[in-house]
C-alpha cells in the first residue's frame, strides 16, 4: 500500500525498532558510563583526600628523617595491606616539618633515605634528592612530592589519600606534591611560614 | 557402520559443519608455502590455547583480591598439588607467546605478506600483538607482588603525564585514588574477560582472512604485486602448483606446535613458576622493582632518555609506532615481496632487533640504578688500603659511610651509576676532586652540605691514592708556579 513511497509497513516497523533500541541503549549507556567513570568523578568533590595523623610530634627526633606509615583515608574492603602507605617525615626543628611521598617523582618507585650522605635514592632509574626533597640528580624533573602538613594537638597530620604522580601534581596544586620542594623553599625564604621546608 | 560414525553423522545432519571444515583444511595452498618459515602463526594459536586452558585452571584457585591474591599464589606454589606447575606453564607460555607473535610478525613483514590483498589481516595482526602485550602486562599485575605493585605505580606515573586528562586516566586505571583492591579487580577483569574476549574474536577474524585470501605464496624476487592482477595470479598458482593444506603443509605446523609446547613444558619443569616476589605491602620499600622480560627494553629506555624528552617520547612514541604499523600495508601495498629486493625492510628489522636486545641486555644489568646495599655490603679491596696513612684510611671510611659506593665501583664491585674510581687520581687533580665532591655535577649530587671540611679532606686524600701502579696522579701544571713551593709535584701533596 505504500509502494509509491518505497517504504513498506514492516520496513517502517523495522526502522522504528532500531530507533527504539538506540534510545534504550543510550538511556542504558548513561548509568554504565557513570559506573565506569565513578572512580574519576568521586575525586571532583575532593572525596579521596583528608587529613591523616602520622603520630605525635615528639615521635620524630629533630634534625632527622624517619619513615612513617599511615592507613589511606579512602579504603575498600578488599584493599588489605595495599591501603597502608609509607612517607618520609623530616623534622627540621620544633614544629617545622617536611613530609615526602616515598614515590619517586620520575616514575613512582620507592625512594630510600640515606642519613649518612643526606640523600634520598631511587633504586629504579637512579634519581637522587637532597634532604629537603629537592632534586639532586638523575632522571626526575622535579623534587620529591610533598604532602601539605598541619600540626594539631601535638600530632603531625598530612593531607593525603591519592597516589602522587607527576601529572596529578601539576594538575592540582594542593594535592600531595602540588608544590615542589623548591617552591616551598622559596616560599619559606619569603615569608618564613611555619611548617615550610628550609634549605639545610 | 560403527557407532561413532553414526553419532557423527547424526550430529552433522544438525550442525552441518563437517563440509565447511573439510573445505577449509583441505583448501589448496601454493606448494612452496609448505615451509618451516610458515609455522609461527599456528604455533602462536596453539600457545594461546595453552594459555586459555592453564588460565582457567589457575582461576580455580586464584583470588583476585588485593588482600588475598598473594597468599593464593603462595598456596598455588606450595599447597595445591602441581599448582606450581600450572603457574609455570602459564608464565612460560606467556613468554613464548610474545616471542612467537613477534617472530611471526617479523616473518610476515620480511615475506611481504602484508601487501595487497592482505592489508586487513596485517592490521588485525597488529591489534593481536597489542592485545598479547596487554595480556603480558595485565598478567604481571595479577601476580600481585612487589614488582606488580610498583609496576602499576610506574604505569600510573606514565599515564598521569597525558595532558589535561592524565589525572582522570590514572584514577580510571587504578579504579580509585591509590593502587589497591579496585585496581587488582579491574586488571583481573581485563586479563580474564575483556582482552581474551577481544583476542578470540580477532584471532577468528585473522584466521578467517587467511582462509579466504589464501596463504601468502613464497616471495620470488621480481614477482611484483599489482592490485589489478594479483588475485588472478594467486589462484592460477594454487591451481598449477598447489596442494591441499592438510596434510601437505599442515604436518610442519603440527610438529612445530608440539615442539613449542614441549619447550614451554621443559622450561616450566626446569625453571619453575615466576614469583611471586615480596608481598604487595607499600610500606616495605626495600625493593628494586623490575618489569617482566618483555618490558625490560622499556625500562632501559626510560632510564636513558634525557628527562626533557621523556614525556613526549612516552606519549607520542607509542602512537607513532602503532600508526606506522597500521599504515604500512597502505604505504607499500604493492611491489616486491621478496626480502632479497627490500634492503630497507631487512635493515629495519635488524635495527629493531638489535635495539630491543641491546636495551633488554642493558636493563638486565641496569648500570643506571644505584646498588642500594653496596656501601654496607662491598668492602674496599685490601690492596687499596695497603700502606695508606691514617688520613687516607679515614677517607676510605668516609667513602663507604657516605654511600659513595652505591654509585661508584672500586675493584669491579659497587654501583655503576657513576664512573668506577679505581684510577680516578689519574683523571682528576686534587682541586677537581674537591670541587666534584662538594659541588657535584654531571649527574652527581653535591655533597658539600653533608661532609665536614675534615671529611672532605680525608675523602680526597683517599681518592688521590686510587691510581694504577706506576702511573702519576693528575696534577695542575700551573699550580707549582702559582704556589711557588713545589710541594704539589709530590703525589697527593699540597695540603
Amino acid at each position: 500500500m505504500s509502494n509509491e513511497t518505497g517504504i513498506s509497513r514492516r520496513g517502517l516497523f523495522m526502522k522504528i525498532g532500531i530507533l527504539f533500541n538506540g534510545v534504550v541503549a543510550t538511556a542504558l549507556a548513561v548509568p554504565i558510563v557513570q559506573y565506569v567513570a565513578s572512580s574519576i568523578s568521586r575525586s571532583r568533590a575532593n572525596g579521596y583526600l583528608s587529613w591523616v595523623s602520622l603520630g605525635r610530634v615528639g615521635d620524630f627526633p629533630e634534625g632527622e628523617t624517619r619513615l612513617a606509615t599511615f592507613r589511606n583515608p579512602f579504603v575498600t574492603p578488599t584493599d588489605g595491606k595495599t591501603a597502608d602507605t609509607a612517607c618520609w617525615v623530616r623534622r627540621i626543628k620544633d614544629e617545622q616539618f617536611q613530609v615526602f611521598a616515598v614515590n619517586c617523582a620520575h616514575l613512582g618507585c620507592p625512594v630510600r633515605w640515606f642519613p649518612q650522605s643526606g640523600l634520598f635514592m631511587c633504586p629504579c632509574h637512579g634519581g637522587a634528592y637532597y634532604r629537603d626533597g629537592s632534586r639532586a640528580s638523575g632522571p626526575p624533573e622535579r623534587g620529591l612530592f610533598e604532602y601539605p602538613i598541619k600540626i594539631e594537638k601535638g600530632e603531625i597530620t598530612i593531607h593525603a589519600g591519592e597516589l602522587p604522580t607527576p601529572g596529578s601534581a601539576e594538575a592540582t596544586p594542593g594535592r600531595p606534591g602540588g608544590t615542589t620542594a623548591a617552591d616551598k623553599r622559596s616560599a619559606a625564604l619569603d615569608s618564613g611560614c611555619r611548617g615550610c621546608g628550609k634549605p639545610s | 557402520m560403527s557407532v561413532i560414525t553414526k553419532i557423527g553423522e547424526w550430529l552433522d545432519a544438525r550442525v552441518q559443519l563437517a563440509a565447511p571444515i573439510r573445505e577449509a583444511v583441505e583448501h589448496p595452498v601454493p606448494k612452496n608455502t609448505a615451509s618451516w618459515w610458515y609455522v609461527f602463526g599456528s604455533a602462536a594459536l596453539v600457545v594461546f590455547a595453552l594459555q586459555f586452558v592453564t588460565g582457567i585452571l589457575l582461576a580455580l584457585v586464584y583470588v583476585p583480591s588485593a588482600g588475598e591474591a598473594w597468599s593464593s599464589l603462595q598456596a598455588l606454589n606450595h599447597d595445591v598439588s602441581l599448582g606450581w606447575f600450572i603457574r609455570a606453564l602459564h608464565g612460560w607460555g606467556s613468554n613464548f607467546m610474545v616471542a612467537i607473535v613477534l617472530i611471526h610478525m617479523m616473518q610476515v613483514f620480511l615475506f611481504g605478506a602484508y601487501k595487497f590483498p592482505r592489508e586487513l589481516t596485517w592490521i588485525v595482526g597488529v591489534l593481536l600483538l597489542l592485545m598479547t602485550l596487554g595480556m603480558a602486562f595485565t598478567g604481571q599485575v595479577l601476580r600481585f607482588d612487589q614488582d606488580a605493585y610498583w609496576g602499576l605505580g610506574i604505569g600510573a606515573s606514565i599515564a598521569s603525564r597525558v595532558p589535561v586528562v592524565g589525572d582522570a586516566v590514572v584514577k580510571l586505571m587504578l579504579g580509585g585514588p591509590i593502587i589497591a583492591g579496585a585496581t587488582l579487580s579491574r586488571f583481573f577483569a581485563l586479563h580474564v574477560f575483556v582482552v581474551p574476549g577481544l583476542l578470540i574474536g580477532f584471532v577468528c577474524l585473522h584466521v578467517l582472512m587467511v582462509l579466504k585470501l589464501g596463504i601468502n605464496e613464497w616471495p620470488m624476487p621480481g614477482r611484483i604485486v599489482k592490485r589489478a592482477t594479483y588475485i588472478g595470479e594467486y589462484h592460477e598458482l594454487t591451481k598449477t602448483d598447489g596442494a591441499p593444506f592438510l596434510p601437505y603443509a599442515a604436518w610442519k605446523d603440527a610438529f612445530f606446535a608440539a615442539g613449542v609446547l614441549l619447550a614451554v613444558t621443559a622450561c616450566a619443569v626446569y625453571y619453575g613458576p615466576f614469583g611471586p616476589t615480596g608481598q604487595p605491602d607499600p610500606t616495605i620499600i626495600q625493593t628494586v622493582p623490575k618489569p617482566d622480560y618483555f618490558f625490560l627494553w622499556l625500562y632501559a629506555v626510560l632510564s636513558l632518555l634525557p628527562p626533557s624528552m621523556e614525556t613526549p617520547a612516552l606519549l607520542i612514541g607509542p602512537v607513532v609506532i602503532i600508526v606506522a604499523l597500521l599504515l604500512l600495508p597502505f604505504l607499500s601495498g604493492e611491489g616486491e615481496k621478496s626480502w632479497r629486493r627490500r634492503p630497507i625492510a631487512v635493515m629495519t628489522v635488524l635495527l629493531i632487533a638489535v635495539a630491543l636486545s641491546t636495551f633488554t641486555r642493558l636493563a638486565e644489568v641496569a648500570p643506571w640504578s644505584p646498588h642500594m646495599n653496596a656501601w654496607s655490603g662491598d668492602p674496599i679491596p685490601q690492596q687499596m688500603l695497603k700502606g695508606t696513612t691514617a688520613l687516607e684510611r679515614q677517607g676510605a671510611l668516609v667513602f663507604q659511610a657516605k654511600q659513595c659506593r652505591n654509585c661508584h665501583a672500586l675493584g669491579d664491585t659497587g654501583g655503576e651509576r657513576g664512573p668506577a674510581l679505581d684510577g680516578v687520581a689519574v683523571r682528576l687533580t686534587q682541586d677537581q676532586l674537591i670541587r666534584q665532591v662538594i659541588q657535584g655535577g654531571g649527574n652527581m649530587p653535591a655533597y658539600g652540605k653533608n661532609l665536614s671540611p675534615a671529611e672532605t679532606t680525608a675523602l680526597v686524600a683517599f681518592l688521590q691514592r686510587l691510581r694504577p701502579p706506576g702511573q702519576a696522579p693528575a696534577t695542575d701544571a700551573s699550580r707549582g708556579l702559582v704556589t711557588n713551593d713545589g710541594a704539589d709535584r709530590r703525589p697527593g701533596g699540597g695540603r
